[in-house]
Order: structure tokens, then C-alpha cells, then sequence
């Protein structure tokens, strides 16, 4: 039983993944690609270590596992709040199916 | 007293992260506990009373729920985007002003907006917190403003402020 749960949510994990690869790839500008490469990598990410804390059970490595799921959260969110500013310093463009813009006017 | 609860929290952290209940354990994770709380806690929370507050944790349990909820929800919106042959998607960063005054409310509010379907936060200018949204649903300034903070602000102001 525990054995299924496992695989079950390891599956998941890496199909989520596989999205977000997937968005990478076909999204048009940096922003649009960041947002399928936080999320889904992010949950993908939670629930392969959701699959590990099943498999070791409460102990050791599943303590482990359960603790980097916060940090993973939190790291990945912070990163992308980072790239994402970033990429608009730079001046990464927009693309050009973008309806709004208010962040110009306040960067000036 | 905050550099105490810092302390204490960085301790029971550090031995449940590397599960080994010794004495030399301890010992290094003392150390690394009083360097953490000699150099963050200018980061921490003021009044540290607030931790013994009981409600505080039962709206934080709600939170949770509605942010795993909320999660979930974003990952296969993120998903159909991607898969869909045509790519419904229509971005634009939008500007929401929030009530949140704690800087740790905001990050806390800046985090999850980041998790939900659609959105990630890009920069907080003053009082106003710039998003970018991958399906801009209205050109009204009320109705985003009430579809992206709406659901998380009221629980982090009752867990935080």
C-alpha cells in the first residue's frame, strides 16, 4: 500500500515536471516561461519528496524530506521574484501579446 | 528576549533537520543557532509574543489549506496553457495595492501571490505590489485587485498583524 502511494505520487511529481519543461520551451518571453518553470517545478518538486517521505516513513531521511518542502517554497518563490525583476531591469522585452504594462510609468 | 526565541527556534530546527539527538551534535547546533540569531534577528518579528497567541495558528492552519488548495489549482492551470495547442494566453503586469503594513506580512502575501494560478510578483513600490499575470481577466483595477490579493490578505493580516 505504501509502496503504491509512492509511486503514485513520484509519477505525478515528474509529469508535473515534464510540464514545466515543456512551457519552457513553448512560452514566448522570460516572464511567461518563468511562471511555468516556478510552478509546476515547484509542486512537481513537493511531491517527489511527499514520495520519499512515504517510502522512508517518519525517521530520518522522511524528517528531511518534509522540512525541504518549505524551503523549496520559499527559495523558489524568492528566486523567481528575483529573476523576474531582473529580466525588466535588463530589459528583457515583453511580448508583443502583452496587454498592460503599469510597471514602466513606475520604474521611471 | 527576541534573540532568545530566535535562538530557540534555530535549535529545535537544526536537530529535527539532522535527526541525531547527541551531545556534540547539540553542541555545533548551539553554535550555528547564536550565530543565526546574533546576525537575523534584525529580520524578525517585534513584538515576539505573538507566537504564544493560539488563534494566530489556527487562521494559519486555514491559510494552509486554501494555499495548497490554491496550489494545486495553479499547477494545472499552468498546465492547460502549456498543452493547448493555441496557447490561451494574454499577459500583462497589472499594479494591486495592498493593506499589509508588516514587512513580513508583505513577503508572506508577495509568496503566495507567486504560487497561485497565473500569477508572480514582480516588485513592491510603497504600497503597491506590481504582478505579472499570464491571463489579464479585466482591465478594472477593483475586480483584479479583489481576484489576486482577495483570497490570502484577510488570513495574513489576521496570522501576522
Amino acid at each position: 500500500m505504501s509502496n503504491m502511494v509512492t509511486i503514485i505520487l513520484i509519477c505525478i511529481g515528474v509529469l508535473f515536471n515534464i510540464f514545466g519543461c515543456i512551457g519552457l520551451i513553448r512560452l514566448p518571453d522570460v516572464y511567461n516561461r518563468l511562471q511555468s518553470a516556478t510552478k509546476c517545478v515547484t509542486l512537481g518538486c513537493c511531491s517527489i519528496l511527499l514520495g520519499v517521505l512515504f517510502h522512508f516513513g517518519i525517521g530520518d531521511a522522511g524528517f528531511k524530506a518534509l522540512f525541504a518542502i518549505p524551503i523549496i517554497f520559499f527559495s523558489s518563490t524568492v528566486a523567481a521574484h528575483a529573476l523576474i525583476r531582473g529580466a525588466y531591469h535588463f530589459g528583457a522585452k515583453l511580448d508583443k501579446r502583452t496587454v498592460k504594462d503599469d510597471y514602466k510609468e513606475a520604474v521611471k | 528576549m527576541r534573540h532568545v526565541t530566535v535562538f530557540i527556534l534555530s535549535l529545535i530546527f537544526w536537530l529535527l533537520i539532522t535527526f541525531r539527538f547527541t551531545v556534540p551534535n547539540i553542541i555545533v547546533g548551539s553554535v550555528a543557532s547564536l550565530i543565526c540569531s546574533l546576525i537575523f534577528t534584525r529580520f524578525f518579528i517585534k513584538n515576539v509574543y505573538k507566537i504564544l497567541q493560539p488563534h494566530r495558528y489556527y487562521w494559519f492552519l486555514i491559510y494552509l489549506t486554501v494555499f495548497i488548495w490554491e496550489c494545486i489549482k495553479a499547477n494545472f492551470d499552468v498546465a492547460y496553457r502549456v498543452l493547448h495547442p493555441a496557447m490561451p494566453i494574454r499577459p500583462g503586469i497589472v499594479k494591486v495595492r495592498m493593506e499589509l503594513k508588516s514587512q513580513l506580512a508583505r513577503t508572506l502575501l508577495a509568496n503566495s501571490i507567486t504560487m497561485t494560478p497565473g500569477t508572480i510578483s514582480v516588485d513592491i513600490i510603497g504600497d503597491e505590489l506590481f504582478v505579472h499575470w499570464i491571463y489579464v481577466r479585466s482591465e478594472d483595477p477593483e475586480v483584479y485587485g479583489r481576484l489576486i490579493t482577495g483570497k490570502f490578505e484577510k488570513y495574513i493580516k489576521r496570522i501576522i498583524e
